[in-house]
Parts: structure tokens; sequence; C-alpha cells
């Protein structure tokens, strides 16, 4: 695996998810009846952190919840070891509620897919918004990112990795490539 | 950890890591009881067969119940009611079984080692609901989960495992399970219901229930077979119950903080009363509720497994 490009800094992070959570009041006129979806693993820490630069904006809170997705993936027949469950906790009622799903990477957008699904079987919300750190195109499904913290054009044999503090221990974009 | 088994045939030969996997697994899936929709895609177009050689009511529907909420289709056969009463088999049934395309089969049978030899035999992936006196893991590891849910970790805790240990495939499991994820276990009954071979694998014995109740964190209450018993293992239900049934009195003698679980069906006023039963400490509906997550859990992870033992 070889660094290609190193993408965005702890900076560049801060400042995008600053511009997203702006974003997000602007779109839907503030806090109300709003609930963050992070989308395991690394969406959770970005979940948390646009929800506490929504309450330094607005000076509200704002609820926020974990998705695992594993259970709903479309590849597990194709996958063998099983990967690992865990545990999903929304700890508010999703029913006529705009959520906004959070990810890191937005990139084939099965992803998006199975966790629109498992959000579905949780109750019927309002509507649902999808929020990414990056969007490295080639998606294979009709799925598009509503909040983008920056477009990053790939190819398939490229790969972004996102380092996150509170995963890795620091916050980074990086491009890799096999070799 | 990944999870690389076919089958699950006893608790005997997993590892702690995969005991512990296994779990894991299981508390994401309980979730699934405070949906409005108890569905998940996960396993959808996979078949599960439930073959009951012997009546069962919890284990039979909490499989049945695991496979429809992991979108799999489940079909059972009672053997009172299919062409085993004409004579089929195991292995004749068993083929019929791998020939209609089915992905899981959980079967229940009276003889140690069907679930073994089933394996052998098929393809699919063959899960053991009990066999004979020899193991019932997923009823160990629904009990393992009750008490790590109950107690936050089984490491380090002293369990009584009471009763009639000899038939007992959930003693055994039990102290497989328990003694792996570093648990104490005693176990307690009648000396003619308790077999030699039971300290050999790791657990004490006593005969002494209420010597050993005010030290235990756990009292796992087995039902009396009454169905397997021959006469004479000892005189009288009445006298059973007055020596080692747990009733208010002895309860009383307990930790206050004690867990106590038993894998149903109870014979109320036997080894429990109606009064312990019901008592907070006694966890036995939640074992029931349990056990589904623990199923669903294993049939995931063995829907991606792929040795032959």
């Amino acid at each position: 695996m070889a660094i290609k490009a190193h993408i965005m800094d702890e900076e560049g992070i801060r400042r995008c998810l600053r511009r997203i959570a702006h974003e997000i009041l602007e779109r839907n006129r503030g806090v109300e009846n709003l609930g963050l979806v992070g989308i395991r693993t690394r969406g959770v820490p970005l979940a948390e952190r646009l929800a506490r630069n929504i309450e330094e904006i607005e000076g509200k809170p704002v609820l926020a919840g974990t998705l695992d997705i594993t259970l709903y993936r479309d590849d597990l027949t194709m996958v063998a070891p099983q990967p690992l469950v865990r545990k999903t906790e929304i700890p508010f009622d999703v029913t006529d509620r705009r959520l906004v799903l959070v990810d890191d990477v937005l990139y084939t957008g099965r992803t998006v897919r199975a966790a629109l699904d498992a959000l579905m079987d949780l109750g019927r919300p309002q509507s649902i918004q999808l929020a990414v750190l990056v969007d490295r195109g080639h998606r294979e499904l009709p799925i598009r990112a509503d909040y983008v913290g920056k477009n990053v054009p790939t190819s398939h044999r490229e790969d972004v990795q996102v380092f996150l503090l509170e995963v890795d221990g620091e916050d980074k974009v990086l491009i890799t490539e096999q070799v | 950890m990944s999870w690389t088994r076919k089958h699950l045939l006893g608790l005997q030969d997993l590892s702690r890591d995969e005991i512990q996997l296994i779990l894991d697994t299981a508390e994401p899936c309980k979730e699934i009881f405070t949906r409005p929709i108890k569905k998940l895609p996960t396993l959808r177009g996979r078949v599960m067969v439930n073959l009951f050689y012997e009546p069962s009511t919890r284990t039979r529907t909490s499989f049945e119940l695991a496979g429809k909420w992991m979108s799999v289709d489940v079909i059972n056969i009672s053997t009172n009611l299919s062409s085993v009463a004409k004579g089929e088999s195991l292995k004749d049934t068993a083929k019929t079984i791998e020939a209609l395309g089915a992905d899981f089969v959980v079967i229940r049978h009276y003889a140690a080692g069907s679930a073994k030899l089933l394996a052998e035999t098929v393809q699919v992936s063959v899960i053991n609901a009990g066999d004979g006196a020899h193991e019932h893991p997923t009823q160990a590891l629904l009990d393992l989960f009750t008490i790590r849910d109950k107690k936050g970790s089984i490491e380090g805790l002293h369990v009584a495992i009471v009763g009639d240990i000899l038939h007992s495939r959930v003693a055994r499991s039990n102290i497989w399970g328990l003694t792996k994820m570093g648990a104490k276990v005693t176990v307690i009954g009648p000396p003619t219901l308790i077999p030699q071979e039971i300290e050999q694998m790791g657990a004490e014995v006593s005969y002494d229930l209420d010597e050993v109740i005010p030290h235990v964190d756990v009292i796992n209450m087995l039902r009396i077979q009454k169905e397997r018993q021959v006469a004479g293992l000892f005189p009288s239900l009445r006298e059973y119950s007055v020596l080692y049934g747990l009733n208010r009195r002895r309860l009383d003698q307990a930790r206050d903080d004690v867990l106590v679980i038993h894998p149903g069906p109870t014979n109320l006023g036997v080894e429990i009363t109606s009064e312990v039963a019901e008592d907070p400490r006694a966890s036995i509906d939640e074992q029931v509720t349990n056990g589904v997550a623990v199923r669903m859990a294993v049939l995931y992870l063995l829907s991606g497994g792929k040795d032959i033992p």
C-alpha cells in the first residue's frame, strides 16, 4: 500500500464538518425534528462531531444515534467468514423525523443502500439526507450525497482511507494505491 | 477473531474466543425485540429444517423464530408425523433434507452423537439442539448470555448447577461453557444422579445444597427429567424436593444478588417452587428471549462457516 496523496488534515476535516453543520441547519431550518445517524465505524464519531458543531452554532442540542448495517449487507453470501455484528443504538423514534445519515466515504453506494433499509425497519422517517466526508465517485446504485466534505476523483485501484482521532488516534484522509 | 465452523455440535469443541464471539453477536440481535418490525433480511433464501426426534416447545419455537426473524424459510419435521414413523433411518431422512436444498438442520435426538453423525453425513450446516445426555449447546449459550447480561461478566463467578446431572445435556454443555469462560462450577444433586466423569470436566461436586447456596453467584436449577428416570435413582419426588428443591427458605440463604436460572420447562413444586420462579432474582422468562437472540447469532455465524470437522 503506497500513499499517493494526503488530501485532508485535522484542520481540513474540522472546517469541512463546520461547513456541513451550517448546511444541515440551513437546509432543515434549525434542529427541530432533526436526528443524526452515524454509520459504523467512522460515521459514528463524524455524526458526534457534527452534533457538537450544530449545538455550538444553534445553541440547541441535536439528537444523534449509531447504525450498524452488517445484517443488511448485500454481500453476505459472498464473504466468509461473516463480518462482526455490532449494536445499533438510536435513542429516539425515527418515525416522522428528518434524518441525516453520516458516513466517512461514499463509494459504490451499497453501504448507504443497506443503511436506508435498516432505517426503514426502525420506523418511517419523514426524510433521509446523506452527509459524507469524502465522495470518491464510482457509484453502482442511484444514490447521491446531500452534504459532501470533499469530492475526490479516484480510480478503482486506489483506496480512500479516513483516519479519525476517536478511532485511529489522528485526523487525516489519504489516498493510497495497491503496489 | 472470526468464525470458521460450519456446524455447532457442542461447547466442548469451542474455544473461549468462539463462545465470546457468539455472545457478542447475540447482543445486537437482541435489539430486534424492541422493534416494531421484527425481520432482518440477512439470511434471505436460506432454508432451515427443524428435525426433532424428541418433544420440545422452547427450543424448537426459539429456533423457528430466530430463523424467521433472519428471513430464513423454516420447515418443521416432527418425527411422529413423518416417514421416521415408518422406520426411515436418520441418514435417509438427512439425505432427503439435503436433497430439498436445506442450508441448516437443527437436530434434537435421543441418542448421544447423533448431531455429529449427521454432520458427517450431509453437506448441510448441523446445529445440535440436544443429543441424548451429551450436549445442548444453544441452551448453555443462552444461559451464558443471561449470566453475562445480569452479572456483567462470567469470569470469576461461582455457578451452582443443581439436580439431575447424570441425564442432563444442559449440565454438560454448561460446564464446558462456564469453565472455558472462567467461572467456577459446583454441581449439586443426589449421588446417584452425579456421574463420576463430571470432576474431570472441571466441576466440583457437592451433595449438600444448603452448604453451597450461600456462596454462589448463580444457581442453575435443572429439570427433573421424569421421562428419563429409571427406578431407584432417588426414593421419591417429594424427598428430592426436600433435599434439592429451590424454595423460599433456601433462596433466603443465598446472596441478595444471586441469579436463578432454569432451562425450562419447570416442574413447579419439585425442583423449584412457583414463588421462587417468579422472584425478581429469577430470569427464567428472559432466558427464553435471550435464546432467540443467541440462535440468531448462531445461524448468522454458521452461514459463513466452511469447515468440515
